[in-house]
């Protein structure tokens, strides 16, 4: 009898648990939906790419699009501002990035950036010819005061990263798809 | 400290109720008879101030929401309308975004209280943590209120305040695009924010219920800090303390009514009154003046650590400053109560209040010099209070002597 005892003991626990078990899962897999409902939706995933024509950008300006509700900077950089920032030297950077790496090959004059800075998610000022360019003649954040150079890298201030790089390609020399 | 019960029901009707749901029993128990210490000062009208403040709040934001749209296309004109063509829309509106602020002066009031009379002390922790609780909510609920009129300084407080959790590592950008529903702050998240807006001021009513029951199993703590002995030490709570919480009600209306009524934009911010851009940010980004110690301490962490980020670190010591006050019960391990009667602890508190200050104003300054160091310092301070100072001096220091009941502190010795 007592050996029977113990086997419905153990036989009852197991069941407890395995029961326990089974509700917990089963809560879980009702919450998600609740949860995953707060993502991103489809028509704003439907959003992600978009075209952009350059033939209108001069030399020296920017443009600023839209792209999944952030600002995307794209610069025509002149010659001097490539050579500028071809003659930094790694070390000097945080977040170290040779300039080759944050252009395509082929288009060095064009610098496609998400225009968002990398500390708290300001828009930094540069993009219209008259604005605050920072100290490295790029754009500067007026929020805590981070400056990113003439290939959107960090060199001063709290953000830890260069300016992100969409995922983009050129269609033709004067057509670019981002996303 | 419920004592025995002086309800004793005579009419029928009552003694009905009363053996069913003894909802008179307990009301008249509670917010009538409670023993309440005889030597409570202002500071304690606090409490009663904030519960009113909750009111005027949830009362105020529910008329709102009648004319409210949550929607990035119109809402900052939704707001405009009540502002200008709905009945008393003015005011209404004023007495919201004011009381947000009049509810943030009661509240630091109210936990420098805490912090003074060392109310946090056994038996009083669980009251203490709940209270703490209740300060994180309604920061969550102030911060999305501010977002729902989709300004210039809402939409920007919502980005860089979302952005804190992007310096989460691995989960960091996943999370942040679940908090904002999409890959930026847009439509979705106004509207999530509408929804938990109207959510969190009652989820905070459910805590503040439980607040006072964990008030009510010890009873209050009052200024000399020594416990209620018997009831020569105690008043019922109506008509006594009932009156003095709503004379300070009242003398807590003038500044209040004062604002609403001559300068209702004043605790604002100018660029709120332009419609979110998410193109451009201003100038200058400020948080709402209640939560510039924070904003202060999150900015102060401008440099590495090892191989912690500024950014991250800023984020660490944010969470840390709020989180810190949860602790404080066991930090402090001094058995007197009362700053009163604590002799060394007394210049290092006032200090940390003056330090307080100090790191409100400096939230409002550019991250420039001399601030930023006045920031790092004013930062070490803040914490070096709660993990330093008052472990140390609990341990070091000689109270003055208490005095034997709360009677004779009120009366003088022979006193009863
Ligand atoms: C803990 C209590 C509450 C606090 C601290 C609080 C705080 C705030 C703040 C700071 C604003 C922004 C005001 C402005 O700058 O214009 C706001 C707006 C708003 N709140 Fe609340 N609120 C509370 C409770 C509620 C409740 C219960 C509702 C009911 C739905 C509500 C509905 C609204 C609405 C519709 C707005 C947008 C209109 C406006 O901007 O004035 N609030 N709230
Ligand atoms: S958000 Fe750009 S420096 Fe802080």
């Amino acid at each position: 009898m007592a050996s029977d005892a113990t086997t419905d003991t153990t036989k009852r626990d197991f069941l407890y648990v395995a029961t326990g078990a089974m509700g917990a899962v089963g809560t879980a897999v009702a919450v998600w939906p609740l949860i995953d409902q707060m993502n991103p939706d489809a028509s704003t995933l439907a959003l992600s790419t978009i075209e952009v024509s350059l033939s209108s950008i001069v030399e020296g300006e920017s443009v600023t699009v839209m792209w999944r509700g952030q600002p995307i900077f794209i610069r025509y950089r002149t010659a001097d501002d490539i050579a500028q920032s071809k003659a930094v030297p790694m070390e000097e950077l945080k977040d170290p990035a040779s300039d080759a790496e944050r252009v395509t090959e082929g288009q060095e004059q064009w610098l496609v950036q998400i225009g968002i800075c990398t500390h708290l998610g300001c828009v930094p000022t540069g993009q219209k010819s008259g604005s605050a360019k920072g100290d490295f003649g790029g754009w500067f954040c007026p929020c805590h005061g981070s400056h990113y150079d003439t290939a959107g890298r960090i060199r001063k201030g709290p953000a830890p990263l260069n300016l992100v790089l969409p995922d983009y390609n050129f269609l033709s020399d004067t057509l670019i798809k981002i996303g | 400290m419920s004592g025995h019960s002086s309800y004793n029901p005579t009419n029928p009707v009552a003694k009905w109720l009363d053996s069913r749901l003894p909802i008179m029993r307990f009301s008249k128990e509670h917010l009538m008879d409670f023993p309440t210490p005889k030597n409570l000062n202002y500071w304690w009208t606090f409490g009663a101030i904030l519960a009113f403040m909750l009111v005027v709040q949830i009362a105020t934001g529910i008329v709102l929401a009648m004319s409210y749209t949550p929607d990035a296309a119109l809402a900052f004109d939704s707001v405009e309308n009540i502002r200008r063509n709905v009945n008393y829309g003015r005011i209404i509106q004023a007495t919201h975004a004011v009381g947000a602020s009049m509810f943030f002066v009661a509240v630091y009031v109210h936990i420098g209280r805490g912090l003074y009379y060392g109310s946090y002390k056994e038996p009083r922790e669980v009251l203490w943590i709940l209270g703490v609780l209740i300060f994180v909510l309604m920061m969550a609920t102030a911060f999305m209120g501010y977002v729902l009129p989709w300004g210039q300084m809402s939409f920007w407080a919502a980005t860089v305040i979302t952005n804190i959790f992007s310096a989460i590592p691995i989960i960091g950008d996943p999370l942040l695009q679940l908090l904002r529903g999409g890959f930026a702050v847009d439509n979705p998240t106004l509207k999530r924010f509408f929804s938990l807006h109207y959510l969190l001021p009652f989820v905070i009513a459910a805590v503040v219920a439980l607040h006072i029951w964990a008030l009510h199993v010890p009873g209050n703590n009052n200024p000399v800090g020594v416990e209620v002995k018997s009831s020569h030490d105690t008043v019922p709570f109506h008509p006594y303390i009932t009156m003095k919480d709503l004379l300070a009600i009242v003398l807590f209306l003038i500044p209040f009514a004062w604002f609403v009524f001559f300068a209702p934009d004043i605790l604002g911010h100018p660029d709120n009154y332009k419609p979110a851009n998410p193109l451009i940010t201003p100038a200058h980004i400020v948080p709402e003046w209640y939560f510039l110690p924070f904003y202060a301490i999150l900015r102060a962490i401008d440099f590495d650590m090892w191989f912690i980020s500024a950014k991250l670190g800023g984020v660490i010591f944010f969470g840390g400053s709020i989180l810190v006050l949860f602790f404080v019960p066991w930090l402090d391990g001094s058995k007197t109560r009362s700053g009163t009667f604590r002799p060394l602890f007394k210049p290092f508190y006032w200090l940390f209040i003056f330090n307080f200050f100090l790191l409100t104003y400096l939230g409002a300054q550019l991250a420039v010099e001399p601030y930023s160091t006045l920031s790092k310092i004013s930062t070490a301070y803040y914490f070096g209070y709660f993990l330093i100072i008052l472990p140390i001096v609990s341990r070091i220091e000689t109270p003055n002597p208490l005095p034997a009941s709360i009677s004779e502190s009120v009366l003088g010795k022979g006193g009863s």
